[in-house]
């Protein structure tokens, strides 16, 4: 096996570049959960700050990097302060690796989908450091909850993407799109029902409602991030933000055709053919986030109960049959 | 094993349908007011302050006897009237509500024997001092005239003629139930 030198400077220059893309997609995605929210109560939202109130994150923003950032006098300072980082960073590498296009793509990695699986899996180490650090009960129950909800999500979740790499036989990103081609990997039924599941335990790995157990504001404040002020709840923020563009970036590379049309395979060169390319892609997953953000304000806050409920008796079964069911298929028909 | 996924078919069948609520309110107009620009028409049996009676010929109906002063329990009215030299009547020459106390029980309203205070429909009442909240009923009822179109005047006594009593007849509605 040859070993390639990474090139050291596109990925500087691609990750000074997804950084600015993730401060600009979660002030736009803030901005459309609170107008999806406003008219789904029928309110107006914001409007006052620029046109339709689009410069009302952007004030948002600077007045969080403006506040003074308050560390109790109890927590563990350096753990205190790393946990928003660790928040932050991981989920960003792990868009490194995402096939917004056939070239638009940082680094292809052969083990694509397992590095953004270990990376968002230290989402969850972020919240126990911020929890235990805080020496906060708030926070440290949002920290436990977090902990074992991510238990019982992770099993089902790992096991619908593996439905996924099964069937397309390979952990690559760029060649699980291509392997879809234009026969999306959601028309077979053991794709749509793998779909389904990822899709309910992503929006609990996102720690969004309703499964937004760890900072659940009528109960624990804030959750993990109870103590956090300033831009230290910012990068938490912006985390979490991320990981929906994450999660529904997997999504779509994965069971949603990545850049390609239902039943057209775009295979175009040229700078044009990448740029649709990339729009495709992004309307997928801008699709996913919206269904997201219109979830979170239709359904209630699920009980602790009711999500190992969910969890352990319908997902994870649901997620195993489906998983035998199609590597029985694989073997009987040959995928 | 049935009722097993009889659950889940009805579970995913109810969340289907509460997103189909939330999709269907979220596409229809907003209802709310823009409170700083827009206010809300008030009731018109909003009970707020008192106010002055404005009357059809641009005047109060006040006699300035006092009894609204006398019932009410906070003292929040205060009365000032002078007789003029030669006139027969007093004349009204000031209403201050301190509406930092009045508790709104309409006591006054209630005693007013020609019916000339009325409760306002004013709801939007912020100030940054509590002299805000002292009200010259008069200069309202004025205002008040004004924004009607009514000219504010003030009702000519007629001369003192040797029939006394047929003096009143110029002036606002009589206090006959005095």
């Amino acid at each position: 096996m040859q070993i390639e030198s990474p090139n050291i400077l596109l990925i500087v220059v691609a990750a000074v570049v997804m950084v600015l893309y993730v401060f600009t997609n979660s002030a736009v995605l803030v901005w459309v959960e609170r107008k999806v929210s406003a008219h789904i109560q029928r309110r107006p939202g914001p409007f006052e700050v620029g046109p339709f109130g689009l410069l009302q994150t952007a004030i948002d923003g600077l007045k969080l990097m403006a506040k003074q950032l308050i560390i109790p006098g109890k927590a563990d300072k350096r753990l205190f302060m790393l946990a928003p980082v660790l928040s932050f960073v991981p989920p960003i590498a792990a868009l490194l690796t995402v096939p917004f296009g056939k070239v638009v793509q940082v680094q292809n990695l052969d083990i694509g989908i397992l590095f953004i699986l270990s990376l968002a899996a230290l989402n969850v180490l972020a919240i126990l450091i911020a929890g235990w650090a805080s020496a906060n009960k708030y926070s440290l129950f949002g920290a436990v909850r977090s902990v074992a909800q991510n238990i019982a999500y992770e099993i089902p979740l790992l096991l619908s993407l593996l439905t996924a790499v099964l069937w397309m036989g390979t952990l690559n990103l760029g060649e699980l799109v291509d392997a879809q081609g234009g026969f999306w990997f959601v028309f077979t039924p053991f794709g749509f029902v793998a779909f389904l599941i990822y899709f309910v335990t992503g929006m609990a790995e996102t720690n969004r409602a309703p499964f937004d157990l760890p900072e659940a504001e009528s109960e624990l404040t804030a959750g993990f991030h109870t103590e956090y002020s300033g831009m230290g709840f910012g990068l938490f923020f912006l985390g979490e933000y991320t990981n929906m563009i994450l999660v529904s970036a997997i999504a779509t590379s994965l069971f949603l055709g990545g850049y390609n049309l239902p039943f057209v395979t775009l295979n175009g060169e040229g700078v044009l053919w990448e740029l649709i390319r990339v729009l495709i892609f992004l309307a997928k997953a801008y699709f996913l986030i919206f269904v997201m953000i219109w979830m979170r304000w239709t359904f209630p806050r699920v009980r602790f109960d009711q999500l190992l409920n969910l969890c352990w008796k319908v997902l994870i079964p649901f997620s195993l049959v489906n998983l035998a069911a199609a590597a029985i298929w694989i073997k009987a028909v040959g995928g | 094993m049935l009722n097993y996924f009889k659950e889940i078919f009805v579970g995913i069948k109810s969340l289907l349908i509460g997103m189909k609520v939330t999709a269907f309110y979220g596409t229809k107009r907003t209802i709310t007011a823009h409170y700083p620009f827009e206010k809300i028409p008030v009731t018109l049996n909003f009970r707020g302050h008192i106010d002055l009676v404005v009357t059809k010929k641009g005047y109060h109906k006040c006699i300035t006897c006092g009894m609204c002063e006398r019932a009410c329990p906070s003292g929040c009215i205060t009365l000032d009237s002078v007789k003029p030299e030669g006139a027969k009547k007093k004349k009204l020459t000031g209403y201050t509500l301190d509406f930092t106390k009045c508790s709104l029980c309409g006591n006054c309203v209630e005693t007013c024997p020609t019916n000339a205070i009325k409760y306002s429909n004013d709801y939007y009442l912020v100030g940054t001092s509590r002299h805000d909240f002292h009200f010259d009923l008069l200069d309202r009822a004025m205002k008040a005239a004004e924004e009607m179109g009514i000219e504010w005047t003030e009702p000519v006594e007629k001369p003192k003629e040797p029939k006394e009593p047929q003096a009143e007849g110029g002036e606002s509605p009589s206090p006959a139930g005095a």
